[in-house]
Parts: structure tokens; sequence; C-alpha cells
């Protein structure tokens, strides 16, 4: 949870607010370029090495095409001017592609499969916490929070090859792999994969604090008044039990990013975290910064929509300020 | 009363409704949809490039296959067949050759294929400026080196030319009896000048990507699957059974290996080393295991003093290696165990073996230790050595074994290190190791891809940094040697001082490991591991 900055006044319009923070992500983002650029190069090793070793003149012409005979902090400038203009460079590997037409057609591929992931996680977990709540203690209850310890102790790399081999290849229910068309089979087994521990860390974060409202005074009044129960649970219990749920959103959406990298790669999935992990395998400098930069982005962004959420759930948190 | 009554009906059919729609939607998701005549390929990993001068990989070369045409074509066996060029002659000298083109040959547009094609291809292949990894393919050709070098500028010095529409000459350096074979290489085919100049480096995207192939590209969704379909104008279209072929990569071989066994794949680029076992068993029918063009072998660091002229204990190292159990019991993968550099089933040449072939494992063992010790080293005073490899589970699982094997037969007190690969490369490059895990695979069915490795003064491409006077002058005397069975005498005598030196020791020589699934008919095991559709069928 990021705090709101300090001296932010209560009375600060949104836009404001907004603003400034978007604002200041631009030295936040340059920090991450300067960083990422300049470590990457000191990974030994170049993108045109190979088992076969080539002629020293080859390469000099292989770096003069790609630049990479200039000094660095002329590449720096150069990928600097590169970016301003939206421009990410060449692919050192995908030599038909720029990375920019790689991360265009593998980002809404992992954004879409992120999304979903991310919308079962919270759609579940919340349900699943809630309902476990209501019945604590029961076997329900413990059947859901066991479920759940296994979902946040099993990693998703062990989960993935398993759902693959029931459900494609014993049941042949599922394509194991690859995008097909698009199209919604070829989706259901990496979502599952990626949700699971979400779900149930989520369903966990969900009971606990249910549990604590369901105790709150407030509850009890609202029982008291005489509302209906589904009105309590649903209305007043809820809401306010999901104030650590939205900030667990955070990091969820980063074990998520990160998780993407490796079920990506095991359903054969052409999204965006292959790319990363191969970019630095393959030192593939261009594609390794674009994708840092693209996720750089995307969390400095979801990381402001979280704070927006979470003050619009708990006043408190702004009028604290 | 009545109006709870209607209210639970309504309830009950919207609920009837939700669960019907859902098992529709269920089965709809659930359908699987089995694919006609179209092939779907396991192709190992995205393809760097489809351009054929910048292409380096074994992935790219699956496809490129399919797209274009060389002058010389692999037939479904792996042997030499023409391909663009329908005959050829070579001058008396070796040194001219000249290519006859097929007349009928077109582009995947329509436009005939002629030798100003070529000669446009091949000049791109050498020019500095395309930034080529793979430019050295063609230094056999006159000026080809210089002019790649920057040496000569003018890209028109190139030993090529069109003497008509239909007639190539290539003038070579000197006489270089494996030249037709690379012709079968990606990097010697031909492109369509009119495309590349009107798209530039988008000219290999679908739908601008001209071939001249059995097949053309429709649709390249990058690290998702290249479709190609048959290519209308193509010369033997007549013969190309399959409509379309998709090739997916398929970097996660146990994915691949489960999309093939859902049927999703109807051939897989691999096999996962650890699964091969329970392929053999389950899989015995469509399982596919051919020995390939390579050899996996250690170099010994020759830079160094601790193995700079001493072939005793370099031999004495190499003998104790046991490659039968460690391709029976370690790699499992078939392999064959290598007590040659050059793998069998290389084109017109027989090979040499290790002089101690014939003996028997405890002989082996006896001078072994004799070797060891005549080169100081004993129980008191073992040598000490490092293993470098670069990080994977199949590499470990050798080194330490090796490492154990060379334990117990001399009490060598091996490290291992593993580095990543591009650090491996960097490290390896440097020469900064004691022993080196490394492969080869042939680029051309020709002795010379492997022995020109051992060659002094080829720079770091020498994995040994072994540089010996006799080896080179006989290597150098095979290059030019136009008799094909002199030459071969040649570079069989240069392996044999090259075995007895054992500057790099040979374990074992790769096996190729693909699934064909049952309705894929067609298919020929060959050494050069070539499998183009065109050869290939589908049972209904």
């Amino acid at each position: 949870m990021v705090p709101l900055p300090g001296g932010l006044k209560p009375e600060l319009p949104l836009w404001t607010y907004v603003i400034r923070r978007l604002a200041s992500a631009v030295p936040t983002l340059f920090i991450i370029i300067a960083i990422a650029f300049f470590m990457i190069r000191l990974a030994p090793g170049g993108p045109f090495d190979r088992e076969r070793v080539v002629p020293p003149e080859i390469s000099a012409n292989l770096n003069r095409v790609y630049h990479l005979d200039e000094p660095l902090p002329q590449q720096f400038v150069r990928y600097l001017k590169g970016l301003a203009r939206g421009d990410f460079g060449p692919s050192f590997k995908y030599r038909d592609f720029t990375v920019t037409e790689l991360i265009a057609a593998g980002f809404p591929v992992s954004l879409k499969i992120g999304l979903m992931a991310m919308a079962a996680a919270v759609l579940l977990g919340v349900s699943l916490g809630a309902w476990a709540a209501r019945r604590r203690n029961s076997v329900a209850d413990h059947l859901v929070m066991g479920l759940a310890m296994t979902g946040i102790a099993v990693p998703n790399f062990v989960v993935a090859p398993l759902l693959s081999l029931v459900i494609g290849v014993y049941l042949n229910l599922l394509p194991v792999g690859g995008l097909g068309d698009g199209g919604i089979r070829h989706l259901l087994l990496p979502v599952i994969s990626l949700a699971l521990p979400q779900v149930a860390y989520i369903a966990r974060l969900s009971r606990g604090s249910m549990l604590e409202v369901l105790n709150a005074d407030f509850i009890r009044t609202g029982r008291a008044k005489g509302l209906t129960e589904r009105r309590v649970v649903f209305r007043d219990a809820l809401k306010n039990a999901l104030t650590p749920v939205v900030s667990y959103l955070g990091p969820a959406t980063a074990a998520i990013v990160t998780g993407s990298v490796v079920i990506e790669q095991i359903f054969g999935i052409p999204g965006l975290g292959r790319y990363f992990v191969q970019g630095a395998l393959n030192r593939d400098y261009t594609l390794v910064m674009g994708v840092v930069v693209t996720y750089g982005t995307l969390i400095i962004a979801l990381n402001l929509v979280v704070d927006l959420l979470y003050g619009i759930l708990d006043p408190r948190v702004r009028s604290h300020e | 009363m009545v109006e709870t009554s209607a209210r639970h009906r309504r309830g009950t059919s919207t609920r009837t409704l939700l669960f019907t729609l859902l098992l529709a939607l269920l089965l709809g998701i659930f359908s699987a949809h089995a694919a006609n005549n179209v092939l779907q390929r396991g192709n190992g990993a995205e393809p760097e490039t489809l351009d054929v001068h910048k292409s380096s990989g074994v992935p790219a070369a699956g496809i490129q296959r399919d797209l274009f045409e060389g002058l010389v074509a692999e037939a479904a066996d792996g042997s030499l067949i023409p391909g663009a060029a329908e005959s050829w002659t070579l001058s008396d000298d070796g040194k001219v050759y000249t290519f006859r083109l097929r007349k009928n040959a077109k582009w995947s547009n329509g436009d005939p294929v002629t030798a100003h094609d070529f000669v446009f291809a091949l000049r791109r292949g050498v020019d500095p400026a395309v930034g080529s990894g793979y430019a050295f393919i063609l230094w056999p050709i006159a000026n080809g080196e210089k002019i790649t070098k920057g040496k000569i500028k003018e890209l028109d010095r190139l030993g090529v030319e069109a003497v008509d529409a239909h007639t190539l000459k290539v003038t070579l350096k000197a006489p270089t009896p494996y030249f037709v074979g690379m012709l079968t290489h990606p990097h010697t085919y031909p492109v369509h000048p009119k495309t590349l100049e009107r798209h530039g480096d988008k000219w290999t995207r679908a739908g601008n990507l001209v071939s001249n192939g059995a097949y053309r590209l429709t649709e390249w969704v990058p690290q998702s699957h290249i479709r190609l379909e048959r290519n209308p104008h193509y010369w033997d279209a007549a013969d190309v059974r399959i409509d379309a072929v998709i090739f997916h990569p398929t970097e996660d071989t146990n994915t691949e290996l489960k999309r093939f066994r859902s049927g999703e794949l109807d051939i897989t680029y691999d096999v996962p080393p650890d699964q091969i076992a329970w392929v053999e068993k389950n899989l015995a029918e469509q399982f596919h295991n051919t020995a390939y063009l390579g050899t996996y072998y250690y170099a010994l660091n020759l830079t160094k003093a601790l193995f700079r002229d001493r072939p005793g204990l370099r031999n004495a190292l190499a003998m104790t290696i046991d490659r039968e159990i460690l391709t029976g019991k370690v790699t499992k993968g078939g392999e064959i165990p290598a007590y040659a550099w050059v793998p069998p089933g290389v084109n017109g040449y027989a090979g040499a073996r290790v002089p101690w072939v014939g003996l028997s494992k405890t002989e082996r063992l006896a001078r072994a230790k004799k070797l060891y010790a005549e080169a100081g080293y004993s129980k008191d005073n073992p040598l000490k050595v490092q293993i470098l490899y670069n990080t994977s589970d199949n590499h470990k699982r050798i080194a330490i074994a090796i490492a154990g094997m060379w334990k117990s037969a001399l009490g060598v007190q091996t490290e291992l290190f593993n580095q990543e690969w591009k650090v491996y490369l960097t490290t390896r490059r440097a020469m900064q190791f004691d022993v080196l895990r490394a492969g080869w695979i042939g680029d051309y069915n020709d002795a010379n891809t492997f022995l020109e490795l051992l060659k002094g003064g080829v720079g770091s491409m020498n994995p040994a940094g072994y540089a010996s006077s006799e080896y080179d002058a006989l290597m150098r005397k095979a290059e030019t040697e136009t008799d094909l069975e002199v030459r071969a005498k040649l570079m069989q005598k240069a392996e044999s001082i090259l075995l007895e030196d054992m500057p790099i020791i040979p374990i074992y020589h790769y096996t190729t490991q693909h699934l064909v699934g049952p309705r894929v008919k067609g298919w020929k095991d060959n050494v050069m591991d070539v499998h183009p559709t065109r050869y290939l069928s589908l049972a209904p």
C-alpha cells in the first residue's frame, strides 16, 4: 500500500492529486530506465554471441548495424530519443520486428489473461472468504481454508503442468498450449493457474476481515435495527471488509505479472512475460528495456488506481493527511 | 402466496435457463476441433527472423526450407537433389559452376525465378551492411570474404554472374568439393528483389514475403504461430499434398509433449530428455530417434600449462570416460558413444577412430593409469581440474558422471562449474577454463564442417586452442584437392592425428528425437534432420 504523499490536503481536488502523481511517475520511470539500461549491459555476453564463433569482421558488421559499436552513453541518449518518439528500437533477436511491434502484439494478450485472472481472483476469493466467514468453524469453512492454504503453498509452476496434464491430456477437454484462435478455450487453463494462488490468498484475507467486521458494533446496530441479514452482510459488512482486499490488489498485480512470466512459458502463450525471460537470456537489450518500461508504467498506473480506490472505500485515508 | 410461488417459478425457470446456457457454453468450449489437411508442427522456438540472410537457428531453417528453394534441394531422406537448378556442371579446374535453372520455376506471385534473382541474393548474402552472421557460408565464392570484410566495396565483384535469365555462373576462390552441399543452406536461397526494394526491412512479413518454394507465408503472429499455405505457382505444386502447415514455437519441451499427446501437434521438434524412457515405452511407434550430424565433447584448454604439451594426460582422461554407461544410464536418449570427432553418416567419409578403441575396458584403464602416472600425478598428488558447462540438467548429470569416472579410475579431483549460456560463451571465448563442455552440429554434410574447427589460426572458433602444423598441412591439402577420394583420405589422416593428440574428448554423437503422429505419412528419418513438408501427407 502506497500512502498518499505527505502534505496532501484532504480538500485537494482529485484531479490535482492525479496529475501530481502522474508527474512524479516521470522521474521514477526515468530512474527505472537508466538502471535497467546499464544493468543489462553489465551482464557478460552480447546479443550476437553464438556457439559458432563468427569472424571478428562479421561481428563488427552486426554491431555497426545495431549501433552497438557506439559508446554506451551515446547509445543511452539514442535510446531515450527513440523512446520520446514512442520507438523502442529494433529487436536484436527477432530481427524482423521492432520492439514496439512485439510489445503491441504481446501486451494485449498478457493484459487479457492478467485481467481475467485478477477478476477471477477477486470474485472467487471474496465470495469464498465471505462464505467461509459466515460459516465459521463449519466443515465448509475448514474445507475452503484448507484449499486456500494448499493454493498458497503450491507454486503455479506445479499447478500449471498438473492442470494441463489432467484436463488437457487425460480428459482432453481443453488445449494444452498456444493461443490458437485466441478463443476462451485456450485461455482457461492459463487463467486458472494464474488466478489460483491469488484466489486462495484473497479468500483468506477476506475471511479474516469479514470475521472482524461481523463482530463490529455497527453490524450489531444494523441487526438490532432489524435490517435483513442480506443487507447487513452484503452492504455493510462486505463493503468494509473489502478494504484490506483492495490494498492487496497492488501486490496481487505484481504477483500476477511475475506469475505470467512462468505461466506464459508453460502454456506457450505469446504474451509479454515470455519476452521478459527470453529477452534477458538472449541479451536482447531493446526487448528487455521495452518490457521493463511497459511493466514499470503499468505498475505505477495500477498503484495510482488502487490508491484512488482505497481513498473512495475508506474516507479516513484522505482525512488523515 | 400467489406472488411468492410466481416468483419461485420465475426463479426456477431463470435458473434452468442459466444452467442450460452454461452447459451449452461449456460444451462449446470443450468441443475439440480436429484440423483437416493442415499439418501442425512443433518448431522449437520462435524463429529469429525469416530473412534468409539474417537467420542462423534451426527453427528458422525449418520454415525457410518450406518457403524457399535453393539451387540444390534435399530429398525426403536428406540426400541432395536438384532444386531451383535442374542441372549443373563444374569446370575442369573445379572452380566454375554453371547452374541451369528450371524454366518453369516461379515465385509465389507468379514471377519467373531467374538467375538475376540469385545474383541479387548472393550479393546481399555477403553485403556487410546487411549484418549477416552467416556470411562466411558464401566465402568460398570469389571475393566473397573480401566484400564481407569491407576490403572490396563493390558488391558486383562477387564471383556470380547471370549469363542469361536461366543460367547462373558461380566462380569459386578455390575448388570446394562441399560447395554443392552448402547450397542447401538457407543463406544461399534466392530472394525476390522487387519485394525487398518495395518493403525494405519488412519484406519478411506475411502479405509482403514472396517465396519460390512449395509454400508461401500467410500469417505470422510472433510467439504464437506461423502459417504457410501451398504456393500455387511452385513448379512441382502438383506433388505437394498438404494444404497448409502451422509452425508453433515450443521452447518448453514438456508442454510440447503434452500438446502432441492431446493431438494438438502432429510433429514435435524434440522430446524432453527425462521423458525418453516413457516415450519409448508408451509411444514407441511414433518415436523417431535418429543419428544426427553432431558431436558432444569436452574441450581441454591447450593454452594453459595444465594440458599443453601433455597428450598422454589428455588421453588418460579420454580413456577413462565410459561412454556406454553415459549414454545408456545418464543421457538415455539413444545417443551414439563417440570414439571419433566426425560423426558417422557423413557423405563420402569413412572416418577415423581413437587409437585405443580396440582395447578392452581393463586394458584402457591400465593404460590410462600409466599415462596419468607418467604425467606426474598420483594418489597423493592428484590432478585438479574444473569442468565448465552451460547451465542445464543434462550437462550437469554428464559432468557429475564424468567427474565420478575420473575420480574412481585415476583419483582426479574435479570441480564443476556452471554458467548461464551467454556468460559461458564469454568465458569460453576468453579461454578461461580447464575443461569445457561443448557440442558441434555440422552446418552441411561434409567432414570439413567438423575438422575446420580445430585448424590453427581460426581464432576463438577453435574450442581448445589446438594448433598442429601436421594437422593444418593435411587440411590445407584437402581444401584444394579435387579428387574426392584423395580428399577424404587426407581428412581421415588429419582426424587420426587429432584423435591421437586429443585436444577435444568426443563423448557422444547426437541423435534427433521427434514424435510423429499416426496421420503423418512420408516421414523419413535422416542424418541431416530435414523434413520438408512437401514430402509429407496426412491420412484422412
